[in-house]
C-alpha cells in the first residue's frame, strides 16, 4: 500500500478568508498536508467548520488557496486532464431542479465531452448503479433528499472517474440511506477507484475507511490507518449474538467469553478484547449455529476524534 | 470546447423557458403592440408612425427587462445554489461557462424577439402599413443593444448580487441612452467636469447608436456602411464586456 501511486497531494496548504465589512482575516485551513493514495478510501473527519468543504473546494478549483500548493494525479490542481479522471459530488448539491434524471447525467456527460453513445451507456448504468432507473424521466424538484444524494454521486461517475471526491456523502440521509450510500462507496472500491470523502458521522468512516484523517480548526490533528490511530488494543469488547447453539456449543464457547447471556434460542456472547474472536467464531460454526450479529465496541475513533478535538480546543 | 459551451447554453435555455416571468414579460410586449391598433383608431393623421413607434419601442423595452432580469441571474444564481461547483469542476474552463451562459440568454433572446416581432408584423400587415427593409434592419440593431446589455448584466452578475446587478445595468441602460446629450451638457460645464463626463461618455455603451426607430418612422436610409459599423461597435463593446466578466470570474472564489 504503501509503495502505491499518490493521486491527491496537498503541500502546507493554507487559506483565509475575510468577512464583514472591515475584512477581518479569518483562517479556514492552516497549513494542511495530506496525502491520498491510489485505491484507498479515505475519510476526512473533523467537526463542522473545520475546513472540510474548504479543502475541497480549493481541490476542486473552486477557490484558490491563500497558499500551499496541491496536486492531483501529479499536477497541480485546475489542470483539465486531472478534472477529466475525477469525480465530484458537493455538500448538500443542489442542482437544476427542471432537469429529469437523465437529461442531468447528460448535461454533465457533455460537459465531459464524452460522446452520445457512451453517455447514453453510462446513463443506464449509472441509473442502475445507484437504484433510480424509475427516476429517468422524473423532474429533479421531485426528487427526495436521498433520491438527489444518490442522482448527485450519479452525476460524479458520468466519467468513469478514477478519483471521487465526496463532500458530506450521508449527511441527511436515514439509515437505509447512509447504508446504501456506504454499500455504494465500497462497490466504487472494488471496481479500484480512489474514494476521498469529508464527513463528521464517524461510525461511516470508521466502516469504510482505509486510512482517516481528522482536521480540527484548520489544522490536520491526525493522520493514519484507523487500527493505528486508535491503537491495537481499543477494543473494549465485542458482542456475539447467535441463535441454536444448543448447551454443547455453549459450553465449547462459554471458557472464551467474558459474559453469556441466553434468551430464548438466541446467545449474545461478550467477548474481551479481539484475541478471542476467530475461535470463537470457529466454535459456533462447529457447533452449527447460526450468527446473528458481531458488533466489536469500540468507539474508539469516536473517542480519538473528541479527544483531539477537545486538546485542540482547549489550546486556544 | 464549442460543443461543451453550447450544452451549457442549451441548458440555460431550457432553464429559462421555465421562468415565469418571460411569459409574464412577453404578454405584456405583445398586448402592448396590440393596443397600437386601439390607438391609432383614436389618433387623427399618420397612424403609420404611431404603429412602428410603439412596436419597436415594446420590442425594444421588454427585451432589455428580459436580459436583464433574466441576466442578473445568469451566474449569481448558480453561485447561490451552489449548482456551479458541479460545473467547475468538470474539466472546462471558466469562461467557457460564462460564455456558455451568456449564449443561453442570447438565444433566449432571440427566441422571445422573434416572437415580438412576429407579433408586430402581424399588426403592420393587419393596418396595412408598408414593411420596409429598414426595419428589419432596426429590428437587428436592436437585438444588438439586447446582446450588450445581457453583457453588462453578466459582468456584473460575476461579482455582485443580483439585486445590486439589476439596479447598475439599469442605470447603464438609461445613461447609455443618454451619453449623447451628456456630451452636450458638457459643452456648457468646466473643464473638469468636462474630463469626467468625456469619460463617462467613452466608457459607457452608447446605446442611442442602435436606435434605428427615427429613422424607420420617418423613412431615413441607414446606409450599409453605417450599419456596419453599429454592428462592430456592439459585437467589440459586448465583446469587451465578455472579456473583463472573464477575467474577474476566473480569478473570484466561489464560497
Amino acid at each position: 500500500m504503501a509503495t502505491s501511486t499518490i493521486i491527491l497531494k496537498t503541500e502546507a496548504l493554507r487559506k483565509t478568508f475575510k468577512v464583514g465589512f472591515w475584512g477581518r482575516q479569518v483562517t479556514a485551513l492552516e497549513g494542511l498536508d495530506l496525502e491520498v493514495r491510489q485505491g484507498e478510501v479515505f475519510g476526512f473527519l473533523g467537526p463542522n467548520g473545520a475546513g472540510k468543504t474548504t479543502t475541497l473546494k480549493i481541490l476542486m478549483g473552486l477557490i484558490y488557496p491563500t497558499s500551499g500548493q496541491a496536486w492531483l494525479f501529479g499536477k497541480p490542481i485546475g489542470d483539465r486532464d486531472s478534472k477529466a479522471r475525477l469525480g465530484f459530488l458537493p455538500e448538500s448539491p443542489y442542482f437544476y431542479d427542471y432537469l429529469t434524471g437523465a437529461e442531468f447525467l447528460r448535461f454533465y456527460g457533455d460537459l465531459f465531452g464524452l460522446s452520445v453513445s457512451v453517455v447514453n451507456r453510462r446513463i443506464g448504468e449509472l441509473l442502475e448503479l445507484v437504484g433510480m432507473t424509475h427516476a429517468r424521466d422524473l423532474q429533479l424538484r421531485k426528487f427526495s433528499k436521498g433520491m438527489l444524494q444518490r442522482i448527485g454521486i450519479a452525476q460524479a461517475l458520468i466519467n468513469d472517474p478514477e478519483l471521487v471526491v465526496l463532500d458530506e456523502p450521508m449527511s441527511g440521509l436515514d439509515p437505509i440511506g447512509r447504508k446504501e450510500i456506504r454499500d455504494l462507496i465500497l462497490r466504487l472500491k472494488e471496481e479500484g477507484k480512489t474514494i476521498f470523502f469529508s464527513s463528521h458521522i464517524l461510525h461511516d468512516a470508521e466502516m469504510l475507511c482505509d486510512r482517516v484523517s481528522i482536521l480540527v480548526k484548520g489544522r490536520l490533528v491526525a493522520m493514519g490507518r484507523v487500527s493505528d490511530l486508535i491503537g491495537a488494543d481499543s477494543t473494549h469488547s465485542i458482542e456475539v449474538l447467535v441463535e441454536g447453539l444448543g448447551s454443547d456449543g455453549l459450553a465449547q464457547v462459554k471458557p472464551l467469553t467474558e459474559k453469556v447471556t441466553v434468551t430464548g434460542d438466541r446467545a449474545l456472547l461478550i467477548l474481551k478484547g479481539q484475541q478471542s474472536v476467530n475461535e470463537v467464531l470457529e466454535r459456533i460454526r462447529t457447533a452449527k449455529a447460526k450468527l446473528i450479529s458481531l458488533t466489536p465496541h469500540n468507539s474508539s475513533l469516536e473517542d480519538l476524534f473528541i479527544r483531539q478535538v477537545r486538546e485542540q480546543r482547549g489550546e486556544e | 470546447m464549442i460543443a461543451r459551451i453550447l450544452s451549457i447554453s442549451l441548458n440555460s435555455f431550457r432553464e429559462n423557458l421555465r421562468e415565469k416571468l418571460l411569459y409574464n414579460l412577453l404578454i405584456f410586449a405583445l398586448l402592448m403592440i396590440g393596443s397600437s391598433i386601439l390607438l391609432s383608431r383614436i389618433t387623427i393623421g399618420d397612424y403609420h408612425r404611431l404603429i412602428l413607434d410603439i412596436g419597436l419601442a415594446s420590442i425594444n423595452l421588454f427585451g432589455v427587462l428580459i436580459a436583464i432580469f433574466v441576466g442578473i441571474g445568469l451566474v449569481s444564481k448558480e453561485i447561490d445554489r451552489k449548482t456551479i461547483y458541479t460545473i467547475v469542476s468538470k474539466p472546462i474552463p471558466r469562461y467557457a461557462f460564462l460564455l456558455g451562459k451568456y449564449f443561453g440568454l442570447v438565444i433566449t433572446l432571440l427566441a422571445n424577439t422573434a416572437v415580438m416581432v412576429l407579433g408586430l408584423l402581424v399588426v403592420l400587415y393587419v393596418m396595412d402599413v408598408p414593411i420596409t427593409g429598414l426595419f428589419f434592419q432596426s429590428i437587428g440593431l436592436i437585438f444588438l443593444e439586447l446582446m450588450v446589455i445581457t453583457a453588462v448584466a453578466l459582468l456584473f452578475s460575476t461579482f455582485t448580487s443580483s439585486t445590486l446587478s439589476a439596479i447598475f445595468t439599469l442605470g447603464i441602460y438609461v445613461i447609455g441612452h443618454m451619453s449623447g446629450d451628456l456630451k452636450e451638457l458638457a459643452k456648457k460645464l468646466d473643464e473638469i467636469s468636462q474630463a469626467i463626463i468625456n469619460v463617462v461618455y467613452y466608457v459607457l455603451p452608447n446605446l442611442e447608436r442602435f436606435n434605428l426607430k427615427g429613422h424607420v418612422i420617418h423613412g431615413l436610409d441607414f446606409g450599409a456602411s453605417d450599419m456596419a459599423l453599429t454592428i462592430s461597435y456592439g459585437l467589440t463593446y459586448a465583446g469587451l464586456l465578455l472579456l473583463l466578466a472573464g477575467i474577474i470570474f476566473q480569478r473570484r472564489d466561489f464560497q
